[in-house]
């Protein structure tokens, strides 16, 4: 087993009583990849907010730059017909 | 009076608007008939509790002292985690002990708002706790605490699983609820454990002597004493002998997987000290840290 200088980073997400998805609240440095949920469940659930985690190694994210945002997102900000707001919505249509 | 109710009315009741994540916590003793069961000596019930509510209560405080000095955050809160685990036992287990039998609890200045289970874990002297010697050991190193709190974990566990069939409904109810939290330390130093042994050259050299230096006073926990013997006779209580099987059973699991041999040392000494409240040099200090607020305001309240 090859030393590492430190412990991997962890992103970890927990979903909630009430929630449907996942959500991030953090990260968490641990030894290995089970002791990084129970290092979650400790740093994370400890007032009953939680019913699952999920930990993920924080180098398997693959994350868009910063620098791609221009191309990435802008092209986006005027294509104002991608929203549906051109349609009447009946009445008797619920959620929208 | 209901006995119990004071335990959780600082958290069941009052302002909701304080806690972030709301105020649904459970007290673990709802809807439990907190009468003393018919047959049971109120003495021996008392001191039963005592024994576990001192072991609980003596291992928080000293896994309390890691905080701020783990070897990393994530640990930190976990040992802290653990011992407030451990402190609830105790704070539950000692009033089950003063309802079981007043005599017990130290007397303080008249019209003092301490509830019984403070007066128990704060103005009781050295010699009147019953906790094992094993549980005031200084910490160590993170090895040695590992190795302590797998050791005491796997006691624990099994107890705790025994006793939540206990003939003591309260009990029972204490038991359930403490059976999931040690689980969890369990699982946490059993991995920690393992992890050491089998990681670099000097993780296992420090878990290997963490191993040795704790052994000995290990026996202390399985040693069977008058009290825990008469409690299973009388059906509330755990046999301590067949407990002992089980928890050497997982022991060597544990220490199969981490590649380590079991210890052959003796266990140090004969009879069961901290049982009968002689304690080693290291309780007197903890206790004086322990009690010194409580004991410098008698009429205080927390």
């Amino acid at each position: 087993m090859s030393i590492q200088p430190e412990w991997p980073l962890y992103e970890i997400f927990v979903r909630g009583k009430r929630g449907l998805n996942h959500v991030h609240v953090g990260s968490l440095h641990a030894a290995d990849d089970e002791m990084a949920v129970r290092h979650a469940r400790d740093v994370y659930t400890r007032r009953n907010e939680g019913v699952s985690i999920w930990a993920v190694r924080a180098d398997l994210i693959v994350a868009s730059s910063p620098d791609e945002k221009d191309p990435l997102f802008d092209p986006a900000g005027d294509k104002v017909y991608r929203h549906p707001t051109f349609y009447d919505i009946p009445d008797n249509v619920p959620h929208m | 009076m209901d006995d119990h109710e004071s335990v959780y009315d600082g958290l069941l009741g009052g302002d909701a608007s304080q806690w972030a994540f709301g105020t649904d916590f459970e007290d673990p003793l709802a809807g439990v008939d907190t009468t003393l069961p018919v047959g049971v000596d109120a003495d021996l019930l008392a001191a039963y509790c005592l024994m576990l509510g001192d072991d609980a209560l003596i291992y928080a405080h000293r896994l309390s002292e890691w905080t701020s000095n783990a070897p990393d955050l994530e640990d930190d809160i976990a040992l802290a985690n653990i011992a407030l685990d451990l402190l609830g036992q105790a704070r539950l287990l000692l009033a089950r002990a003063a309802a079981a039998d007043s005599s017990v609890v130290p007397a303080l200045p008249a019209g003092s708002p301490v509830p019984p289970e403070d007066a128990l874990a704060f103005f009781r002297d050295e010699h009147a706790f019953r906790n094992v010697g094993f549980v005031e050991a200084l910490n160590g190193d993170f090895a040695v605490t590992v190795v302590r709190l797998f050791l005491f974990s796997t006691h624990r566990l099994a107890l705790l699983q025994r006793l939540s069939t206990s003939s003591d409904p309260v009990l029972s109810a204490i038991a359930a609820k403490g059976v999931k939290e040690v689980a969890y330390h369990r699982d946490y130093a059993g991995r920690w454990l393992v992890t050491l042994a089998l990681g670099t050259e000097e993780s296992r050299r420090r878990l290997v002597a963490g191993l040795r230096s704790v052994w000995p006073t290990y026996a202390e926990l399985l040693r069977p004493t008058e009290v825990e013997s008469r409690a299973a006779e009388q059906g509330f209580g755990v046999d301590p002998v067949l407990l002992s099987e089980e928890v050497d059973e997982v022991v060597d699991t544990v220490l199969a997987a981490a590649e380590v041999d079991r210890p052959e040392l003796a266990p140090a000494g004969t009879a069961a000290m901290g049982r009968v409240g002689r304690h080693t040099e290291d309780m007197g200090r903890l206790l004086a840290e322990m009690q010194v607020v409580a004991r410098a305001h008698p009429r205080g309240k927390w």
